[in-house]
């Protein structure tokens, strides 16, 4: 697979790590959280068969987190952003 | 009808004439007392031992394709009972004690070969942990052999055991470990549950449940509705898109493993090795070809396929530890959708919506427990409570903090 990054341009998958689905990036506030929403966010995915929203940690390149978009049944992907321009407002957007 | 050697050379002399279907096709009834969702190895092997151990007459097996076409026909068809921890140990041991019965069980060769199971062993922690794994099995009566590097080098002389990164320094053998002809697993299970009344119905896809009031009344199918006393789901794989339809989230995510086979080769491979250092595992298959593959993926897939870096990481791990294997060509790679649970371990457990059951989570670690599987989901289905070997199998577990972290690398399905 080929990630086209934001900033770097295409880059072979295998430089990165996939650290999961993008909606861990919404995690319950431990203010008014209760034990069952920390279940759900940690254990508990969507893991849908089509587009699917994800991490990838640049390990082997610039070190910044991109939310891919990818199609699960077909491995295409369809859109990249860097992730810090959503985890600032605790938003991983739809 | 009953297979045995009478029968070949009976049929051998009357020109193959009076063979039959191993199994019927029929149509779905509008009721049974317990359907199964999926055909595949865990799901047969449920349908088999609800009507052979529990007396169940009135089930029905649903398979959206045709049977054995998930992952029992796409493993690498190892089993063992080689696990470290209480929750795992005995249900495994119980799983290659109903191997090596199976054949006889089923009247069908399955071709389990107990040719043995070598985990190889590079440094001195890694020789603690296999001797405590190999003491935790002998308590749960498996068998476990500590090898030294001499005995190594006898058995299997072409490995690389000067290594300068992984020298090998023994390893932990299970004797009754094996290999077991896949295909032959579904195929002995349809059979034997088809000659005590089970429906197998294929070509059958789940469309949705019926579920009023909290309780499963049957499945909707592309054959129409069928009602069920209770329903129960083996469709490892998919689990997560199936129990959507019930409205349910897993702690599962669907991951590809890839495997591979060379060209068929003379016999150079007794047993089988795991170079777990190098993500690496090798046997060889009766028909000559090598199997062998590593890791998953790591990343979400449905698509049974994986991609190049993975291939070359696995090459890279056979090179390394038989290099050998270097001359062997490539024939066939292929990728099946695991189930990758939260810790690593499967689930076999009722589900919050009476008379719906589930069995998935398996990771790659499900064929070798085809029998039991089935066995305790059969358990579940006819008793409604767990069987003995499989109390840990819980939905729970990640609520309570009980989990079965065999591996230790807590809530990353892409670790374990």
């Amino acid at each position: 697979m080929i990630i086209n990054h934001p900033l770097l341009g295409p880059r072979d998958s295998a430089e990165f790590v996939n650290l999961g689905a993008a909606e861990l990036m919404n995690r319950p506030d431990p203010e008014t959280a209760t034990p069952e929403d920390w279940h759900d966010y940690a254990y508990l995915r969507d893991n849908p068969a089509g587009a699917h929203r994800e991490l990838w940690f640049h390990e082997g390149g610039d070190r910044s987190i991109l939310i891919v978009t990818r199609d699960t049944t077909t491995h295409e992907i369809t859109a990249v952003e860097l992730a810090r321009n959503r985890g600032q407002r605790h938003d991983p957007g739809k | 009808m009953r297979y045995s050697g009478f029968k070949v050379i009976k049929e051998a002399l009357t020109g193959h004439k009076g063979w039959t279907p191993a199994w019927r096709d029929p149509e779905p009834q509008a009721h049974y007392d317990i359907v199964i969702i999926g055909g595949g190895g865990h799901g047969l092997a449920t349908a088999h031992y609800l009507a052979s151990v529990y007396g169940e007459r009135r089930v029905a097996v649903i398979e959206k394709g045709w049977i054995g076409g998930g992952n029992v026909g796409r493993n690498t068809t190892i089993i063992r009972s080689n696990y470290l921890l209480d929750g795992n140990e005995p249900f495994y041991e119980f799983s290659l004690k109903l191997w090596e019965g199976l054949e006889q069980d089923l009247n069908y060769n399955a071709m389990v070969s107990q040719r043995g199971i070598m985990n190889l062993i590079h440094s001195d922690a890694q020789r603690d942990a296999f001797i405590r794994r190999g003491n935790a099995m002998i308590l749960n009566g498996a068998d476990a052999e500590l090898l030294s590097e001499a005995q190594i080098r006898q058995e299997y002389p072409f490995l690389n055991f000067d290594d300068a990164r992984f020298p090998i320094k023994g390893g932990l053998a299970q004797r009754r470990g094996g290999t077991v002809r896949h295909d032959a697993v579904a195929w002995g299970y349809a059979r034997a549950a088809d000659g005590r009344g089970v429906d197998i119905i294929q070509n059958c896809e789940v469309t949705g449940f019926r579920i009023e009031n909290g309780k499963c009344f049957g499945v909707e199918t592309s054959k129409g509705f069928i009602g069920a006393g209770c329903v129960g789901c083996a469709v490892a794989g998919n689990s997560s898109r199936l129990m959507a339809k019930a409205g349910m989230r897993l702690p599962i995510e669907s991951h590809v493993l890839q495997a591979f086979v060379s060209e068929g080769l003379k016999p150079v491979l007794p047993g089988v090795i795991t170079f777990g250092a190098g993500h690496f595992y090798v046997s060889q298959s009766d028909k000559g070809g090598l199997v062998f593959g590593g890791d998953i993926d790591g990343y979400n897939s449905y698509a049974q396929r994986g991609n190049l870096p993975v291939v070359e990481d696995v090459c890279e791990g056979g090179m390394a530890i038989m290099p050998m294997i270097g001359r062997a060509r490539l024939l066939r790679m292929w990728g099946g959708i695991m189930d990758m649970s939260m810790d690593g371990s499967p689930i076999i457990d009722r589900t919050h919506i009476d008379g719906l059951y589930f069995n998935g989570g398996w990771c790659y670690g499900g064929f070798k427990a085809t029998p039991a599987s089935g066995y305790a989901f059969a358990h579940l289905l006819a008793n409604d409570e767990p069987h003995e070997t499989a109390t840990a199998y819980r939905f729970d577990r990640f609520r309570t903090g009980h989990m079965i972290d065999e591996k230790g690398m807590g809530n990353q399905p892409n670790l374990h």
